[in-house]
């Protein structure tokens, strides 16, 4: 009887298991950028990064989450942004060549949608802070489309002559769009 | 017939040459910055300049179809009166050629043009490096073909003042009026 018992548990935790996604696939995956410089809105993209994500769709709230984004990868759409933007002033990506977020608590918020909390490191300073995102079943694979928003003098990210606001907003929306597929 | 341009046509005339006369250093100057909050601030004021002068060049345009211009005076040599007229019609197409290759090439870089920062042209291109590297190359050419036609445009129009002592150039003047 103990043993039958046993045996079900094991078939029953067998498609828990089987439901974690965490797989990266990177062709797919992206994460880009709206910075606002004199009041328009400006896309960019970060080209190399890497994140270990686990998530099992049916029970969201125990995924977690580790992506780091390789700073000098960044493409502002403008050759002369592109060199501007690693020097010191801004991420200094020959000292911290790369940004980090790590999860700590992941919580539904209704309608499909998900807030990923955690820590995010950048340029040696590290903020709570918190992601929304989706949840999208395809064949094989989740896609997690999300975004968040940071304030880049937080991290003194545009120092100097740069922290003038007015030209180029404090605030940047960060757009993300992880696939991970079953190992 | 009057042998004057209408006060609106005056009025139009050199505010459209006021803002040239800003714009264009202001694009020459601009380019060659280092990147700046300065360097962003020149590059919005420009592009605010180029659409304010298309848009002032719309009203131009339709003032001029509906207001007949004063004649030109009845010795002017047949080539001249063809040379004054084919620079009237070039000016007139970079008018508007100049801020569309602008808006254009804005566009293609990925930046898009928001007039004031308040009225967002739309992007008629979408984001794309080669076609935006080619669009500045064609505003700066169609801004250099600007540069040598106004040089010619005014010199006409000195000539006309100083050497044919006529009235070609007073008819555009919103003051100096000649008693003849």
């Amino acid at each position: 009887m103990r043993i039958i018992l046993l045996a079900l548990s094991c078939l029953l935790s067998q498609p828990a298991l089987a439901a974690n996604y965490s797989t990266l696939v990177p062709q797919q995956s992206s994460v880009t950028f709206v910075s606002t410089q004199m009041g328009v809105p400006v896309e960019g993209e970060f080209r190399k990064f890497n994140a270990t994500i686990t998530l099992d769709p049916d029970h969201p709230e125990r995924g977690t989450a580790r992506i780091n984004i390789d700073l000098a990868s960044i493409d502002t759409g403008n050759q002369e942004a592109n060199e501007e933007v690693v020097k010191p002033l801004w991420f200094d990506a020959a000292a911290h060549p790369v940004a980090s977020f790590t999860s700590t608590a992941v919580k539904p918020l209704g309608q499909g949608r998900y807030a990923a909390f955690g820590k995010l490191t950048i340029k040696g300073k590290t903020l709570d802070t918190q992601a929304v995102f989706n949840i999208e079943k395809q064949p094989g694979q989740l896609l997690l489309p999300g975004s968040f928003k940071l304030k880049r003098l937080d991290y003194a990210i545009g120092s100097g002559i740069w922290s003038d606001t007015s030209a180029v907003a404090d605030e940047v929306q960060i757009r993300f769009r992880f696939v991970v597929a079953k190992p | 017939m009057p042998n004057r341009y209408t006060h609106t046509a005056i009025s139009l005339h050199w505010l459209i040459a006021l803002l040239i006369f800003a714009a264009f250093p202001l694009g020459v100057y601009m380019h060659d910055l280092p990147l700046s909050p300065d360097k962003l601030r020149l590059y919005s004021y420009h592009k605010w300049i180029g659409v304010t002068i298309f848009m002032l060049a719309i009203i131009r345009l339709v003032w001029r179809a509906t207001h007949r211009p004063p004649p030109l005076p009845a010795n002017m040599p047949k080539w001249e009166r063809f040379a004054a007229e084919s620079v009237h019609h070039l000016l007139y197409a970079l008018l508007f050629l100049i801020p569309l290759s602008g808006w254009l090439m804005s566009s293609a870089k990925g930046f898009q043009t928001v007039w004031f920062g308040v009225l967002p042209l739309p992007d008629l291109l979408g984001k794309n490096k080669e076609l935006g590297d080619l669009l500045q190359k064609v505003h700066e050419l169609l801004n250099f073909s600007l540069l040598g036609l106004v040089l010619g445009h005014a010199g006409a129009a000195l000539k006309h003042h100083f050497i044919r002592h006529d009235t070609i150039l007073e008819r555009m003047l919103p003051f100096l009026r000649r008693n003849s």
